[in-house]
């Protein structure tokens, strides 16, 4: 409807502007053979007329027919004639002009180098983008002229590199060496496959077309390096803000307690099924509110994994301080009884989680350089975390407390700091820190009952390399595990970068026993 | 006497724990010319830039029995921890006879080369038996292959009862030591030091949660030891030093304050500044 | 008088230690192999097949309970590890069992040719010889604990921060372990074994035998075991546990002391897994997995550490009810696991057989 509405507004226009187009060319595109169609369209093309923009416009829409040996345009009960855009006598039998596959490739080509003269400079960069990969020799003409005409300088450079891709096939050597040359800034792999038949012999017999291209092809491998080592860096980023929310929890709880929790990655798991429940209920009662479910999963999450914290604190974790290699033990169990509580619950399949629609897409930085906004938002939220925790801990009574506690439990017990309390809710919001990062996980990976099996280790890895009950600590082992972990991937594969990483863990324990922002002194046995 | 010294110390080989100890101690068996035990010069230790010890100087001689007391933070811990190997010190020289380094050795090495440390808090091995704990500290090849098929002679249990009559627990022999009090604690981990038959005993805080009684008779023994064994006591406990008579050490933070016999110490001016406050 | 080492070994039991014993082997040498040769599938007393492998598969985790308690209840190491020395030793025979599968020594393992390999890896050189395979099957779990321990130990890891490292070592090597690089059949790990020492390796007569050497093997461990725990070396080592740095001062190396204990209890567990494997007729990287692992713990908690029995007691205890579980409520088996962990740590710290001594004293008490 919309479509008809503004081919009819076009048509228009069309009537009010200048010298209409060649009736003869226009009745081309009718033409019974498709190559004559072809030619038809590129000839119309060339006259860069913005008349040819309507009428090409109308046969990619099928409203393109031919009477009495003229090209019509009809849009509902109107027709126009194709050339001038004159309304014109609804024909009896008007037939419709066939479009195939490949003219609509053409009439797409052809469309978005009109739009290269169109005089909103937006409409012209989209256009002149549109073209960065699909600019063929016919184009040529069309791009210089587009290009002579051209004020703006960041449609310019988008021109320049579509103007060269269409006349890298062209005769003249002097030509292709010029075209090569633009090519050799660009930072896109479908440049550099189009480059490479020129590297060699058979592809390229001129020798100085044929250096410039290996040149080239050198200077985008180049780029396209530093865009995927930027990737890398990017996704170990993201890993390590995962591993931050799920370690912060963890150096809180054994900072405070001197409590290794086994279960801690099942807290991440019950953050997950919370915002799983939730968009469950959002699907259920409130389906036209469903992309906001997740702010409201946060709270849910945080406070579901902090019940569960603290129950496990009052029943199990309290009787055993002091013990901790039986704590160990006893935390290991409640994770056991927690995953088999979430297949019972939920079944042992995975569940589904879906992004919200605002968290699909991305930015893309460079051609082959895509940030994903899921882990944009991941990586904000954790640095969101992060900060509130640092004010909780340095800011409130309450982290006066814990750091208290931490530091010296007999002493922060003399000075009337209810250390049990402080025990319960420090594990707690510990619990609940792992119950946020169950949220960021389940916007980037699977949610099952064994989801926090593969996390624990790693982030026990955290908390060991950062050093006990150190929050600086354990940011930057998080974000440089994460970081290093997704480098050595890229180099090695998945598996050798996790055992290398394992066992650069083990090594540097040697040497610093006590994490890198360990306490030195004779209080720390 | 020195060559007998050095030689009753030399006759055991300490391979396994690799050359380098061996180098030490073979070229360097306890060597007490000077007349010299322990040296340390300018020792210095900071922890996250609070200097638990600043240029610390001590020297102790052969035989003597020297005290060590000083407000809390002192040091006195720290110095006993650096002299045992427990903490490396950021600058100083820590010698034990003429020869011996203490800042190249491990703990092991320390106690073999003829050191003896009683802990402030006692640490005794409160699952085995008070005989038990005695027989693991005697002096003897205490490596790995050799403890495996160890099995104690007769002479070994003559000592071994001999020192249970000396420290009074001959009568609670098989009890597990846990069982036993505060004090009889103390003295068993005093036994389990003489039972190592040092040269250095470094003694901090011997008689903390002793009766009077026992007080008493721990300052005898130790007055009976020195001569043979150089002894430095940490103590708090003013009676007692009194009681040990020998020259008072008085550190403050991190260094040595005053040093001589306690009626000169206390009634030297800044000693009394530190511990009356200013 | 020095006595002999034999009567020093000999005494390290008491009487009634040797007569259950001599009933244990009496039964595994004897009795079981008997029951199942002579007595015919029906009668009651026939002992079937599936009894006589899930008999031999727990006294190889009986096995590895007592090895996990000389490091744990004597040392007061907790490893979270002990999974990779038993793989390690469970891999090393599978090795030679792959070997055996073929006709000829020349032919590939079926996982190699499917991974178009054209020869034997360099490590699996020898693999087809029992002799080298019996000495890896010790060797490397050895290696592998001296090299790490050496390393962990010297820099004095110890509590959690050992158990956590452990944990990380064999995830790490699971990881390796599922590559199909790595040589060792991936996923799959080795299976379909046919024959050991040339005997077809599901005849019943092959199946009695291994079970009798399980049985020999874990009395030998427990007497081996006992006199360890009583030499001096075992005093030392239950003082390191109690009082680490009081050990120092009076001139023992600990490192010596928990690397020796470590790397015994390592090769009991390769001698475990090279048990394991043949009866059971498999072998994959998940005996890795750190769940796999710290189940270990779980059974010498049950029974009681610093116990020689209590673990052995708990092996059993343990995976007869798992066996139980899995067949007639497969789904409550993880509850009644966690459970266990939780109950044990809580209300059991001294395991079964501490229990069994509280309520003997109890009735001594009364009486």
């Amino acid at each position: 409807m919309i479509k008809k509405l503004l081919l009819v507004l076009l048509c228009a226009a069309g009537v009010s502007a200048h010298a209409a187009l060649d009736p003869a060319q226009v009745r081309q595109l009718a033409a019974e053979d498709s190559a004559d169609k072809v030619a038809a369209i590129r000839q119309l093309t060339q006259t860069a007329d913005p008349d040819a923009v309507r009428v090409l416009q109308a046969m990619a829409d099928d409203a393109l027919y031919v009477a009495r040996d003229k090209a019509l345009i009809i849009s509902g009960e109107q027709a126009f004639d194709a050339a001038t855009g004159a309304a014109v006598d609804m024909p009896a039998e008007p037939e419709a002009v066939t479009v195939n596959n490949r003219l609509r490739g053409e009439l797409a080509n052809a469309l978005a180098a009109l739009k290269l003269f169109d005089a909103d400079a937006a409409v012209r960069r989209a256009s002149a983008q549109a073209l960065q990969a699909s600019a063929d020799a016919g184009m040529a003409p069309l791009l210089a002229r587009a290009l002579e005409r051209e004020t703006d300088a960041g449609i310019k450079a988008l021109l320049v590199v579509a103007h060269a891709q269409a006349t890298l096939g062209d005769a003249d050597p002097a030509v292709r060496l010029a075209a090569v040359k633009a090519l050799a800034d660009t930072a896109s792999p479908a440049v550099k496959s189009m480059l490479l038949p020129l590297t060699d012999k058979a592809g390229e017999a001129d020798d100085k077309v044929r250096y410039a291209a290996i040149e080239a092809v050198k200077a985008i491998d180049g780029r396209l390096a530093v865009a995927e080592n930027l990737g890398r860096v990017f996704s170990g980023l993201s890993l390590g803000s995962i591993l931050l929310l799920a370690a912060l929890g963890l150096a809180i709880t054994y900072g405070v307690m001197g409590v290794i929790n086994m279960a801690h990655g099942e807290l991440l798991m019950v953050g997950a099924y919370a915002t799983y429940g939730v968009q469950s209920l959002f699907r259920a009662y409130a389906p036209g509110l469903i992309d906001w479910y997740l702010p409201a999963a946060i709270p849910v999450a945080f406070f579901t994994a902090a019940a569960v914290g603290v129950v496990m604190e009052r029943t199990v974790i309290r009787w055993l301080y002091g013990r901790t290699l039986e704590t160990l033990l006893a935390t290991w169990g409640i994770s056991l009884v927690l995953i088999q509580a979430a297949r019972v619950a939920f079944g042992a399949q995975n569940v589904e989680v879906a992004n919200p629609g605002w968290m699909s897409g991305g930015i893309e930085v460079m051609p082959n350089l895509l940030l994903p906004w899921n882990r944009i938002i991941i990586v904000g939220f954790a640095m969101f975390v992060l900060f509130l925790v640092w004010v909780l801990m340095n800011r409130t009574r309450l982290g006066m407390f814990v750091r208290a506690v931490t530091q010296n439990r007999p002493m922060a017990g003399c000075v009337g700091v209810h250390t049990a309390r402080i025990d319960t809710m420090a594990f707690a919001l510990g619990a609940g820190i792992a119950g946020l990062g169950g949220v960021a996980l389940s916007q980037i990976s699977n949610v099952g009952p064994d989801m926090g099996q593969g996390y624990i280790v790693d982030s026990f890895m955290v908390v060991v390399v950062g050093g006990v009950g150190q929050l600086a600590g354990a940011v930057w082992a998080a974000l440089g595990l994460g970081i290093f972990s997704k480098l050595l991937e890229g180099w090695a594969g998945a598996v050798i970068a996790k055992i290398t990483v394992l066992v650069a863990i083990i090594v540097f324990i040697q040497k610093r026993p006590q994490g890198i922002f360990a306490l030195k002194g004779r209080f720390v046995e | 006497m020195n060559a007998a010294i050095s030689h009753s110390l030399e006759g055991r080989p300490e391979g396994s724990h690799g050359a380098e100890q061996m180098g030490h101690l073979v070229t360097g068996g306890l060597d007490l010319s000077h007349g010299v035990a322990l040296y340390l010069e300018d020792i210095t230790v900071s922890f996250d830039g609070f200097r638990a010890l600043n240029q610390l100087n001590l020297t102790i001689d052969a035989g003597e029995l020297r005290c060590i007391i000083g407000p809390n933070g002192a040091g006195k811990t720290t110095m006993m921890d650096v002299i045992t190997g427990k903490t490396r010190p950021d600058a100083g020289k820590a010698f034990f006879g003429q020869t011996i380094d203490l800042t190249r050795l491990t703990e092991p090495e320390i106690a073999h080369a003829g050191i003896g440390r009683k802990f402030q808090k006692p640490t005794i091995f409160e699952r085995h038996t008070v005989f038990e704990n005695l027989e693991l500290a005697m002096k003897t090849d205490k490596r790995v292959w050799t403890s495996l098929f160890a099995w104690l002679s007769g002479e070994a249990r003559d000592r071994i009862a001999d020192t249970l009559r000396l420290i009074r627990l001959d009568k609670e022999a098989d009890r597990p030591a846990g069982l036993l009090s505060h004090g009889q604690k103390q003295w068993l981990e005093i036994g389990m030091l003489l039972m190592q038959e040092p040269r250095l005993l470094l003694l901090d805080e011997p008689v903390a949660g002793m009766t009077d009684d026992e007080t008493m008779r721990t300052a005898e023994l130790f007055v009976s030891l020195a001569g043979k064994h150089s002894l430095v006591v940490v103590e708090h406990d003013m009676a007692f030093v009194e009681k040990l008579g020998g020259k008072v050490t008085v550190l403050h933070e991190g260094s040595v304050l005053a040093e001589g016999d306690l009626a000169t110490v206390q009634n030297d001016q800044r000693v009394i500044e530190v511990y009356l406050g200013r | 008088m020095r006595k002999p080492l034999v009567v020093r070994i000999l005494s390290s039991l008491d009487t009634r230690a040797w007569i259950a014993m001599a009933v244990f082997l009496g039964l595994a040498l004897a009795v079981v192999p008997v029951l199942h040769l002579a007595l015919p599938e029906e009668s009651p007393f026939h002992v079937s097949t599936y009894a006589i492998t899930l008999l031999g598969k727990i006294m190889c985790y009986a096995l590895v309970a007592v090895a996990m308690d000389l490091i744990w209840g004597y040392g007061g190491i907790l490893s979270l590890g002990h999974g990779l020395f038993f793989a390690l030793g469970g891999y090393a025979f599978g090795m030679y069992l792959m070997r055996q599968i073929g006709h000829d020594a020349a032919e590939l393992p079926a996982f190699m040719v499917f991974l178009d390999w054209k020869e034997l890896p360099w490590f699996w050189l020898g693999s087809d010889s029992f002799g080298w395979a019996a000495f890896l099957v010790m060797a490397l779990p050895a290696l592998v604990a001296f090299v790490f321990g050496y390393f962990a130990f010297r820099s004095r890891i110890k509590g959690v921060y050992f158990s956590i490292i452990t944990q990380a070592l064999t995830y790490a090597a699971m990881l390796l372990f599922f590559r199909n690089e790595t040589g060792f059949g991936g996923n799959n790990g080795f299976t379909d074994f046919k024959r050991v020492l040339g005997y077809g390796i599901t005849a019943p007569e092959t199946r009695l035998v291994l079970f009798g050497l399980t049985a020999l093997a874990l009395a030998a461990t427990l007497v081996f075991a006992a006199w360890l725990v009583k030499s001096k070396f075992g005093r030392v080592l239950t003082a390191i546990r109690d009082a680490e740095s009081r050990v120092m001062f009076i001139g023992y190396n600990p490192l010596w002391y928990k690397l020796g204990i470590w790397v015994v209890s390592a090769v009991l567990c390769g001698i475990a897994g090279a048990l394991y494997v043949p009866q059971v007729g498999i072998i994959n990287p998940s005996e890795m997995s750190p769940g796999n692992s710290i189940e270990i713990a779980i059974w010498v908690a049950v029974g009681g550490r610093g116990t020689l029995i209590g673990p052995i007691i708990g092996a059993f205890v343990v995976n007869l009810a798992k066996s139980w579980f899995t067949v007639s409520f497969p789904e409550y088996w993880l509850f009644f696991l966690g459970l266990l962990f939780i109950v044990v740590t809580l209300m059991l710290p001294q395991g079964l057989v501490g229990l069994w001594k509280k309520l003997m004293n109890k009735e001594g008490a009364a009486a």
